[in-house]
């Protein structure tokens, strides 16, 4: 039985896509299994590791709790879309790397998307920011230390770097 | 695919979207997903069709007037949150949306999704039963206003019929004289609340003794549960009568998050908290008066 697919277009970092999937495909999957983009971790796959984060139009939301024909037209980032152009790395994944803030890395992708959009949002936050704005992603390698430390980081190398140079 | 084959439609406006609730068998509403698509993904709901809110641009909007807020089905939480003029009119919106998960899951869940969805343990739906807020249904057949005291009926079950759509809820403006705070208990934050109080209290002109006291409960009972606590307003210690009388009143459950007597004691403290929260509040916005009001938004503590 073959099953009823949509025509979507979706604009994933930078790059526009067309897609025809079935209206049960999660954006996660359309991600890693139609696009090849598997930079986009699934962990739990119902929206409390918070891997698969992507900013969609720019703010961070779960690409497991996303429907991709739901999103027909919008834009996608995924970490792929964080290096600069010349394959250097972002501030925060700079800031990630420095600080020591991944182990195994199969969160880092949902990190390194909610901390961009994060710093965007608040480019000089506290200790306590830098806690809130990752709070809702999980680690079980770090403790988080690192992490907290890599946010704050983050915003030094951001401020440093010229506006649109690598992040968003 | 982990969510189980469902017809899709995906209506561009109020009369597209009832016209399709109308005509499908087993329909679900899509809008933020964040409670849906889990459910869909764990085939825990296998709706034959899924109609999808997201093109409905015309209910994305957050509206204020004298009366209070008007949030749309299309609205998320996020954009709640943000909205100043919201947050003046209702100050209880704001704090309890920043109890509302994490960030980013408010950046995509709606407000309205959150009341139809009817959860026992969140916030929202305790938030619209202690201000006397309302439902706006509609149907192909037309549209009625439900109050949030018959809208929710059990865990996760709603006075909705199937082919209805909220289009919108009403909350009411805060009083002049009233303040307004929440607290909960929960294991890591943005967890939903092992219990949770969202209070209002209403000051004399004078700005100072309690005069009206409310609170709403979640994670208490199969459904948000009001308290009216005025009696139990005395000069005595920090409202230790309304903690007792609403120790005495409600009857949690036990499950596996945490037992009947400690979700008793929850109630209990937070009781206390809660309404003294909240009449700091209401002693402030008194204080300052109706001009003062973008000062008083930001008074009532949210947290635990």
């Amino acid at each position: 039985m073959s099953e009823t697919t949509y025509a979507i277009r979706l604009r994933v970092n930078g790059v526009a896509y067309d897609l025809d999937v079935p209206a049960r495909r999660l954006l996660s999957d359309a991600l890693r299994h139609d696009l090849g983009l598997t930079g986009t971790h699934v962990g739990c796959e119902h929206g409390v590791c918070g891997a698969c984060t992507v900013l969609l139009d720019g703010e961070p939301a779960r690409s497991c709790l996303t429907l991709a024909v739901s999103v027909d037209g919008q834009e996608v980032t995924t970490v792929e879309g964080l290096t600069g152009s010349d394959g250097e790395l972002g501030p925060v994944q700079q800031a990630f790397k420095d600080c020591h803030g991944l182990q195994c890395g199969f969160c880092t992708p949902g990190f390194l998307t909610t901390i961009t959009a994060g710093l965007r949002d608040n480019p000089d936050p506290t200790r306590d920011d830098a806690r809130e704005m990752v709070a809702g992603n999980l680690c079980r390698c770090t403790g988080y230390q690192n992490i907290v430390a890599a946010v704050l980081r983050a915003a030094e190398l951001t401020r440093s770097t010229s506006p649109g140079d690598g992040a968003l | 695919m982990k969510p189980a084959p469902f017809e899709y439609v995906r209506p561009r406006t109020v009369e597209e979207t009832v016209a399709a609730l109308g005509e499908a068998a087993d329909a679900k509403l899509l809008a933020g997903g964040q409670s849906l698509i889990p459910l869909l993904s764990m085939r825990l709901a296998a709706p034959a069709t899924l109609v999808d809110l997201n093109g409905v641009e015309e209910l994305a909007y957050v509206r204020t007037d004298d009366d209070g807020v008007r949030i749309g089905a299309l609205a998320r939480h996020a954009q709640v949150e943000r909205d100043d003029a919201a947050a003046a009119r209702q100050p209880l919106l704001r704090q309890a949306l920043a109890l509302v998960a994490h960030p980013t899951i408010r950046n995509r869940g709606t407000t309205v999704g959150s009341i139809a969805h009817a959860d026992p343990a969140a916030e929202l739906p305790a938030v619209l039963t202690v201000l006397g807020g309302t439902v706006t249904a509609r149907s192909a057949s037309g549209t009625r206003q439900i109050g949030a005291a018959d809208f929710f009926v059990g865990p996760l079950e709603c006075a909705l019929r199937p082919d209805e759509l909220v289009t919108e809820i009403r909350v009411p403006a805060r009083g002049p004289t009233s303040g307004t705070a929440i607290r909960e208990v929960s294991r890591r934050h943005g967890d939903y609340a092992l219990v949770g109080v969202v209070a209002v209290v209403d000051v004399d002109g004078d700005g100072g003794e309690a005069t009206a006291a409310r609170a709403g409960y979640f994670s208490v009972a199969d459904t948000p549960v009001v308290l009216d606590l005025t009696d139990t307003v005395d000069p005595g210690p920090a409202w230790d009568r309304a903690s007792e009388h609403a120790m005495a009143a409600l009857d949690p459950v036990g499950d596996i998050h945490a037992s009947a007597d400690y979700r008793r004691h929850l109630v209990g403290v937070l009781t206390r908290r809660t309404l003294a929260s909240a009449h700091d509040a209401a002693k402030l916005s008194a204080t300052i008066g109706a001009g003062g009001r973008m000062a008083a938004d930001n008074s009532g503590e949210a947290g635990s």
